[in-house]
């Protein structure tokens, strides 16, 4: 280890130097794209460009603009009601769903392509799908009050209290299938032995899953967690397709008033000061925990 | 003399056009059943000339046509032609450079002669050249009423708007929705503008939208025009549609009392088969007050480096305007022509009666004249929270109003 380490430095920059070079097109892509496009959104949400950009910098009156306006609000809680949700039930009914397949049980194969199956369509199409379920006139409502049910009353995409949840519900319908997926390679991926010793120990089964189990899928729970909440904060299709945002401004989500603030307002500075708050609040979540994390790890 | 002129000048156009004949792409938003018909009129006018027209339909209406149009025209893949409603959705584009210069096909055809009233043209200008070619006039102030709708309520058909009002109850007993309002947030806008005229007036309208005078915003007369828009919006609750003619299909049917839609609703009637007069009404201004807004739409045409596709550029902005296509384009359409030297025998009451109103010159200019881009889908967010939104009080509403009337440039 020291002595490679003495005499490591300029091995260190050319061993895998083919491999190197091979990535810097990828690392060009990242800092000019990614980073250089970041940057860019940035600056210009503090000007009042209109449909093109123009450096003539107004300060933080796009912010101001923003947070006073209520659509803006009601997106920031409509993704809160529904961040929150889709990262719980779609943890929790996903790996109940696994921890279910994992019990050696037949046609295990038939089961998981049904329960993937909707993560194969768009959104796109999973929400129309579920606009027509959720219809009150040919949807579920209907179904139920051709039974004689003829009071019921099921119509959440028509009513601005709950129309978040009608979302929610095709959302999980689309996603909940990879995260069982995911979880249950997880599942596979813990050794016969320890289910072994943890029967010969008595411990009944939810408590195996529950503190042992669970804690050793740890790094299959985070990539999962990171799957599901960049799909969360650019939820937008979804919403599109099954409700364009309504009724009135009832299931608007940032994504969409970035979008439509900036083609169909014209109005690029608004549409930028919005999509630098989407990567303010990520940041706020993501760099504590990725301290914590990853930073954490190396003074071990 | 003037046929001889025609012929000799058609043996002249024709063999020059066919010698260049050149595919145009052309992009708009008339997607609907009336509105495709209508279009399918320029693109045969347009086949006629030796060229081609390509037609590139973008479905979901301008909301959703407009960005890809812009992003196609900054993004270097510019289309031979496209519509805008003409007004200053397209001035950036304009004054970045984006779009051509038609001056010299207008001078040559003597537009601002013949496109009445000026003020069309007038939005087409920028520094005193020409950059779009006007080739209808939508007026938005039109109330349709379904006559079968009232007949099963047995209720008269109403006459103005307080009538409308007066006969929702009944409507309401037998089952239909009084007033049809699509869920698209522009729609819910639109129908408070109309509301704005009828019940304001005219002076009203110019003193917020024009001149974005903050203080008539907040004040008694539009007090008037909200409460007027939470009796509306206490008619349409039930409607459930999300497309224009979808809620236009209501009324068609029956299911629903009326609908407040600009007069390219008229091609959904005329296609059903349905009679002005007989099967349904229409009340110009809610029948208060008889004013139109003179918006509409145009066609810009994108600088292109191809020269036979300038070539066929010009030779498209000459046939929108042609006497014979502007007929036989807005009949179809429900629109009115945008000159006024046609001959429209053809037109059905309701187009006589917008004719008549434009005559006597009782017009406004369109909001999309009138307000940016921004200022609109301001206005619509704030409209279509109001409608779907019962708990929100018209003085809330008139207060947001004002702030967005304050700082609109």
């Amino acid at each position: 280890m020291t002595g490679q380490a003495h005499t490591g430095r300029p091995r260190r920059l050319l061993r895998n130097l083919s491999s190197k070079i091979a990535s810097i097109p990828m690392m060009l892509t990242a800092v000019v794209i990614f980073l250089g496009g970041t940057i860019w959104t940035v600056v210009y949400s503090f000007t009042n460009s209109k449909l093109l950009p123009r450096a003539n910098f107004v300060g933080f009156d796009q912010y101001e603009r923003l947070w006073d306006a209520p659509r803006w609000i009601v997106s920031i809680q409509n993704l809160a009601i529904y961040g929150a949700l889709t990262l719980v039930f779609s943890l929790v009914v996903g790996f109940v769903l696994a921890a279910l397949m994992d019990q050696k049980i037949r046609f295990e194969n038939t089961f998981r392509t049904i329960f993937l199956y909707p993560f194969a369509l768009s959104f796109i199409v999973t929400g129309l799908v579920w606009q027509w379920i959720l219809n009150p006139e040919f949807g579920v409502q209907s179904v139920v009050r051709a039974l004689g049910w003829t009071s019921f009353t099921f119509d959440p995409l028509y009513n601005a209290d709950i129309v978040i949840y009608g979302v929610l519900i095709a959302g999980l319908w689309q996603g909940t299938g990879l995260v069982m997926c995911l979880l249950l390679a997880g599942l596979r991926g813990i050794d016969e032995d320890i289910w072994k010793a943890a029967r010969v120990d008595g411990i009944p089964m939810w408590k195996t899953y529950l503190f042992i189990v669970i804690p050793m899928m740890r790094p299959v729970f985070i990539t999962t967690l990171v799957i599901i909440a960049s799909g969360i904060v650019k939820v937008y299709d979804l919403v599109v397709a099954q409700t364009s945002g309504g009724p009135g401004i009832a299931s608007e989500v940032p994504a969409k008033y970035v979008y439509d603030y900036m083609f169909q307002a014209q109005n690029l500075g608004q549409g930028f000061a919005a999509s630098t708050m989407m990567l303010v609040t990520v940041a706020i979540i993501i760099i504590p925990w990725a301290y914590l994390e990853f930073g954490g790890r190396k003074r071990v | 003399m003037r046929f001889m002129a025609a012929m000799l000048a058609a043996t002249v156009v024709l063999p020059s056009a066919a010698a260049y004949a050149t595919d145009l792409e052309v992009t708009h938003w008339w997607t609907s059943g009336g509105e495709a018909a209508a279009v399918a009129e320029f693109a045969k006018a347009f086949d006629a000339t030796g060229n081609k027209w390509i037609d590139g339909a973008i479905a979901g209406a301008g909301s959703t046509a407009r960005p890809i149009m812009v992003s196609r025209l900054t993004g270097g893949d510019p289309m031979g032609a496209t519509q805008f409603n003409h007004g200053r959705q397209a001035e950036e584009l304009v004054e970045a450079g984006l779009l051509r210069d038609l001056t010299d096909v207008a001078t040559r055809e003597n537009w601002k002669e013949i496109i009445k009233p000026a003020s069309l043209l007038d939005s087409c200008t920028v520094d005193g050249k020409i950059y779009c070619a006007p080739v209808n006039i939508h007026s938005w102030q039109w109330l349709w009423l379904s006559n079968a709708a009232f007949e099963t309520a047995g209720v008269p058909v109403p006459k103005n708007w307080d009538e409308f009002v007066a006969a929702a109850p009944a409507l309401e007993k037998a089952g239909i929705v009084p007033l049809a309002v699509g869920g698209q947030a522009w729609q819910a806008a639109g129908a408070f503008d109309v509301l704005m005229v009828a019940i304001a007036g005219k002076d009203t309208f110019n003193k917020v939208f024009k001149d974005k005078d903050a203080d008539v915003a907040a004040g008694p007369d539009m007090a008037r025009v909200f409460k007027a828009a939470e009796d509306a919006r206490r008619m349409s609750r039930g409607t459930n549609v999300q497309d224009w003619n979808q809620a236009t299909n209501m009324v068609i049917t029956g299911k629903a009392g009326g609908q407040i839609m600009g007069d390219w609703a008229q091609g959904e009637f005329a296609l059903a088969g349905k009679v002005a007069g007989k099967d349904y009404t229409c009340l110009p201004g809610l029948g208060v007050n008889e004013v139109i807004s003179t918006g509409g739409d145009a066609f810009y045409f994108p600088v292109l480096a191809d020269e036979e596709k300038s070539k066929a550029q010009e030779v498209l902005a000459s046939t929108l305007l042609a006497p014979a296509t502007q007929v036989a384009f807005n009949l179809k359409k429900g629109s009115l022509p945008v000159r006024g030297d046609v001959d429209l025998a053809a037109a059905n009451d309701c187009m006589k009666k917008g004719l008549d109103i434009l005559a006597k010159g009782n017009v406004i200019e369109g909001t999309d004249q009138l307000l940016s881009a921004d200022s609109q889908k301001q206005k619509e967010d704030l409209f279509s929270e109001f409608f779907a939104n019962p708990s929100m009080t018209p003085e809330d509403a008139q207060k947001r109003f004002a702030a967005i009337i304050a700082s609109a440039d």
